[in-house]
């Protein structure tokens, strides 16, 4: 198994853990994007874990900010965040709200509401740019998100000044608050739209860690890159893959048992 | 005033490199000297003032302090939350300048009409409102943001603006400053934004200009409500002036923030804009004079 896979595992059962003691809602979407956090974070970014303001750093934005658990979980394994603050999380007046948060060691950014997270990390690419920095700007994006229009405005931007500095990761796992995106408001074609806006496009399977890699590692010249992750809402536990209810329930004290043992044995 | 606006922050930008300028597909015949000084500082971004907005924040996440241009209500309303959530919440240097404030822009319609501005960037916690009466004021608040960059809302009018002040005022958030001083206890007219221009006028030609005091607030904040009090109490009457609507706007502002002392707030009456302008359309006299801004309502 892969370290990074190692990671990812660490990751969902503290991420279950977290929102089982907070009775908190969307574990679902956490589980969707920890495969790529784990990648991001175990293999491709560069980052120093004493550091939280390391210069050359490069950002991440998680723009789809109900999913923080897997983020704040990630954080505290690579040592940016004491794991004792994650016990915090969902307390009053805790930094670690139920919406990704800034005051939080190693966030960049705030989010909670959709469409913020592209046009920041937007920001961020063009002041790199303007400085001629290398570091690089990567954007965890839903797939329901995509519906709101500034996204397109900041995929226009970006190609435009030729932002090939920012990687916008897309999590398609086809499900969003009420109804799968099909019956929402439909996408497809997602990558031809991607295409036409300006990007460089990857459509890979959002839970293999080598794909993953691959495709976060590469940059173009003049494009910014987009990529489109397939990925299954829940991965992971068996009873909360592609389902809608998973986007609000927390599991009771059975099913958080339940759902650690089911990633023991995947992972044993 | 927008020449004012653009002549300071060219001479700025000369010797601070963390200086951008960012405009909303608008600006002609303004923001030019700004754009061929400094291209690699200056960005257009389209018709898209969400984005804007949002990268704007993102560029001064590292550093830049970010002047963003627009008219009227495209760079407030049209972007509310991205100034709420991105600029305003993560305490980012951005000034958001819009021109065309009050109906400066009374001929182009309702959309150009700003007069519900103050009511929405007054509510952001961080937010520094910078309202200046002429073309010194514009300086003053310019030289002040960029001393100390912060979220800020730079409301202008258009141009030709005479000069009220005869130099460059001093400035501070909250702080009063006089153009017409008729001694303690005197009748006050407190103004923020271009009714400098109209209560001063309307002073000069009165046959007891001395019976009177004339002060102007170019910046004002929800911080900076405490030092409202002490201020207040010096005059008889406070008449607030101001081209926006009363609800939400600086007269409001001034009773929320003298709230404690009852007392007070018998002296403080509000001029501002009736809100039957609201659809009308007409020159910016024409349409002030509509909405009550005219001598005899002024007076009263």
């Amino acid at each position: 198994m892969l370290a990074t896979q190692k990671l990812a595992n660490r990751i969902r059962k503290s991420s279950l853990k977290m929102v089982h003691r907070a009775k908190a809602s969307h574990i679902a979407s956490a589980l969707s994007i920890t495969d790529i956090l784990a990648v991001l974070y175990g293999e491709v970014m560069r980052f120093d874990p004493v550091d939280q303001n390391y210069e050359v750093r490069d950002r991440f934005i998680l723009s789809k900010g109900h999913a923080c658990v897997a983020v704040y979980s990630t954080l505290a394994e690579v040592g940016l965040i004491p794991r004792e603050q994650l016990e915090t999380y969902g307390d009053d007046f805790s930094w670690l709200m139920n919406h990704i948060s800034h005051k939080v060691n190693g966030v960049e950014f705030s989010t909670g509401s959709l469409g913020h997270g592209l046009p920041f990390g937007v920001g961020k690419a063009l002041a790199a740019k303007a400085r001629a920095e290398t570091w690089r700007t990567f954007v965890l994006l839903s797939d329901g998100e995509m519906d709101e229009g500034v996204n397109w405005e900041a995929l226009m931007f970006a190609s435009h000044h030729k932002l090939s500095n920012i990687t916008a990761i897309i999590d398609y796992n086809k499900l969003q608050s009420l109804d799968s995106v099909e019956n929402t408001l439909g996408l497809e074609p997602l990558i031809d739209k991607l295409k036409a806006f300006g990007c460089s496009t990857h459509e890979i399977d959002g839970h293999d860690h080598r794909l993953i890699a691959k495709a976060l590692s590469h940059t173009t010249n003049e494009k910014p890159t987009a990529i489109v992750a397939h990925t299954t809402k829940g991965k992971g536990v068996s009873f909360m893959e592609n389902r809608v209810e998973w986007h609000y329930k927390n599991p009771n004290d059975e099913q958080l048992e339940m759902a650690l043992a089911e990633l023991e044995i995947a992972y044993a | 005033m927008r020449n004012a606006f653009i002549d300071e922050l060219v001479e700025a930008a000369a010797s601070n490199d963390n200086i951008v300028l960012v405009v909303g597909d608008l600006g002609y015949g303004v923001v030019e000297p700004f754009a061929k000084c400094f291209p690699k500082r200056f960005f257009n971004a389209g018709v898209a003032e969400q984005n804007m907005m949002g990268f704007a924040a993102g560029l001064a996440s590292e550093g830049f302090h970010v002047f963003v241009y627009s008219i009227a209500n495209f760079p407030t309303f049209r972007c509310a939350e991205q100034i709420r959530n991105d600029v305003d919440y993560h305490n980012l240097p951005v000034t958001i300048v819009a021109v065309g404030g009050g109906l400066a822009y009374g001929n182009l319609g309702y959309s150009h009409h700003a007069v519900q501005d103050y009511a929405l960037m007054r509510v952001m916690p961080n937010m520094l409102i910078a309202s200046p009466g002429d073309p010194m004021e514009v300086r003053a608040c310019m030289r002040y943001i960029i001393n100390n960059p912060q979220p800020s809302y730079l409301r202008l009018g258009k141009v030709g603006e005479p000069c009220i002040h005869s130099q460059i005022p001093e400035v501070r958030p909250g702080e009063w400053v006089s153009i017409r001083d008729g001694g303690e206890r005197s009748d006050t007219y407190l103004t923020t934004g271009a009714t400098l221009e109209l209560v001063n006028k309307l002073l000069a030609e009165s046959p007891d200009p001395d019976r009177y005091s004339l002060k102007s607030m170019p910046l004002w904040s929800m911080k900076a409500k405490s030092s409202q009090v002490r201020q207040v109490e010096k005059f008889l009457t406070v008449r607030t002036v101001e081209d926006h609507l009363m609800d939400g706007g600086f007269g409001s502002w001034l009773l929320e923030a003298t709230s404690i002392r009852p007392d007070l707030l018998i002296r403080i009456k509000i001029r501002s804009l009736d809100s039957k302008v609201c659809g009308m359309v007409g020159k910016q006299a024409t349409l002030n004079a509509e909405g009550g801004l005219i001598h005899g309502v002024l007076c009263e």
